[in-house]
């Protein structure tokens, strides 16, 4: 007999995928297997349902207007930064901002630290890094003369907390990892990292694109002072996103952009700021997307965080075990803690013959850097297959994958 | 033979496949007989760039043809740009500025010429034609 604590973290994978109509369609005549999820998730109905409402009933601009369309496209989109607030656990509702995805937040808060660092300031910045959490800070280096530091990783893709001690000193000024490695799939261990950077006085972001579908963070619990995701990983719309500061900090960074929304008074002689969280959100945003993100939050704590990572963690092992029976097949990125994430190459075959292959068989990964260049030199790789899985895929979609990966593979070699 | 010639040829041959399987299969068989690029110039300035894979391509010219050799680490990319110098080879650099390139819908191939596919089609489409381009200038 099952408990009644078992009965509920059970995860009906067969209903949850009628939610998402996408997964109906056919591509190159085979029925899609979606394991780009890394990538961008898929939207169920309820969160194309708000969008529809939205466009079909009260689209208007948001914010001091007085007609009633206003009103309510207002308040939505501010009930939306509740949910989100009280999704993330903030303390206040004016620490969310709302941003255009992760990219924009990160470049926000690096933005703002150009007039808090100087020259002999150090940030550090881990080897498991997207990109977009490397070059914003490398400009903002360029920009103050700050030096940027590396927390380098081992051969399992973990970052070797042991030498992180060694780069913190009084001039560290801000520390910025992910929580979850994009192209490997390991999960961070983000609250020793917090926890050691504010011993030394240096602020801390956590990039949470890849951990938001995944992990429900607890973001005063963990005392982090920036956190960014997109709403796109979580199943809702591309193009809209969130920053938590913060409040102490939020207050010290300027303004990232001017025009309308972000002001309190403008004269030619001189403008005041519009208090948090205004003062970051210049211009009119993306209140549909605003308004969706929270529909998918919402589409997402009702099946549950701790049901979403028990399936979800089932996938991981059944892919991993079923993918290490194919001869020649390498998985980079075998850290203890990880989430449904898989890395790989069979042999020298390259990851983009792989990738199109796949593809004319309906199967949908990603090929390539993943935008994690330093992480692909690492391993002296010009890059890997990435398969993802969220908890509306199953355990037969793997087996479909692995047996047109096999056919791919006999192609190639 | 002229470009137009070729491309026929190339459309016959996979118009005898019946499905992608056999189509990919025998394009990366033509991976196989590309005139291999001298390993001397697999460099920065041969590689194409917009590729996913690498590919290397080399030009020269005698007696007004222009002759290209190429190399790339993924098999099936060598077999798209095989095609491609199996129809630009040994052809004078004005037939190949205006070749069009329409065969490569007639094969199967047109998913390869969004312009944002990874492996750069397109880009290599480029590349040829301005060698060619090059060399019609020192001809002119």
């Amino acid at each position: 007999m099952m408990s009644v604590a078992e009965k509920h973290m059970m995860l009906d994978v067969e209903s949850i995928r009628k939610d998402f109509p996408i997964l109906n369609r056919k591509v190159n005549g085979k029925p899609l297997v979606y394991f780009d999820n890394a990538a961008t998730s898929q939207t169920p109905q309820q969160v194309i349902d708000v969008i529809v409402d939205y466009y079909s009933n009260y689209n208007a601009n948001i914010h001091r207007g007085v007609h009633r369309l206003s009103q309510e496209a207002t308040d939505a989109y501010e009930q939306s930064r509740l949910k989100i607030q009280q999704h993330f656990n903030a303390k206040h509702p004016y620490e969310i901002i709302f941003t255009s995805g992760t990219t924009h937040g990160i470049n926000l808060v690096a933005s703002g630290f150009s007039s808090l660092l100087k020259k002999g300031d150090e940030i550090i910045v881990s080897a498991l890094e997207h990109h977009s959490n490397i070059v914003p800070w490398q400009m903002l280096c360029e920009r103050t003369g700050a030096t940027l530091k590396v927390l380098p990783m081992n051969e399992n893709g973990e970052l070797i907390l042991s030498e992180f001690d060694s780069l913190l000193n009084d001039n560290t000024k801000l520390v910025f990892v992910n929580h979850i490695s994009n192209a490997l799939g390991t999960i961070n261990p983000i609250e020793s990292i917090i926890e050691k950077a504010h011993e030394v006085g240096a602020a801390v972001l956590v990039d949470g694109a890849q951990s938001c579908p995944h992990i429900k963070p607890d973001l005063q619990g963990l005392n982090v002072d920036f956190y960014v995701c997109s709403a796109h990983k979580i199943c809702g719309p591309t193009g809209v996103g969130m920053l938590y500061g913060k409040e102490e900090w939020l207050n010290k960074l300027p303004p990232y952009q001017g025009g309308g929304e972000m002001i309190a008074e403008v004269t030619f002689d001189k403008t005041t700021y519009a208090d948090l969280p205004h003062k970051f959100e210049a211009g009119t945003p993306n209140i549909c997307g605003g308004i969706a993100f929270g529909a998918a939050l919402d589409y997402m704590n009702s099946i549950g965080f701790d049901a979403i990572t028990q399936y979800e963690n089932e996938l991981l092992e059944y892919g991993t075990n079923e993918l290490l029976k194919i001869e020649g097949l390498k998985i980079y990125g075998t850290a203890k803690e990880k989430t449904s994430v898989i890395s790989f190459n069979v042999g020298n075959i390259h990851p983009y013959d792989i990738g199109t292959i796949l593809d004319k068989m309906g199967i949908a990964v990603r090929t390539g850097h993943h935008c994690a260049q330093p992480i692909m030199d690492f391993y002296q790789i010009p890059g890997t297959i990435r398969a993802s899985f969220m908890f509306y895929n199953t355990k037969e979609e793997i087996d479909t994958f692995i047996s047109a990966l096999k056919k791919a593979v006999l192609m190639l070699s | 033979m002229t470009i137009e010639e070729i491309q026929n040829e190339i459309i016959d041959e996979f118009a005898m496949f019946e499905d992608w399987e056999e189509r990919y299969q025998y394009m990366i068989d033509l991976g196989k007989t590309l005139p291999l690029i001298d390993e001397q110039f697999k460099t920065e300035d041969h590689i194409i760039k917009g590729c996913q894979s690498k590919v290397w391509v080399h030009a020269d010219m005698d007696n007004e043809k222009v002759n290209f050799t190429a190399d790339s680490d993924a098999v099936i990319t060598k077999g798209i740009i095989a095609i491609l110098i199996r129809v630009f080879s040994n052809q004078h650099p004005k037939d190949i500025i205006e070749a069009n390139t329409d065969f490569i819908d007639k094969i199967g191939l047109k998913e390869h010429l969004s312009p944002t596919r990874a492996n750069g089609l397109v880009s290599m489409i480029k590349q040829l034609k301005l060698y060619a381009i090059a060399y019609q200038t020192q001809l002119n």
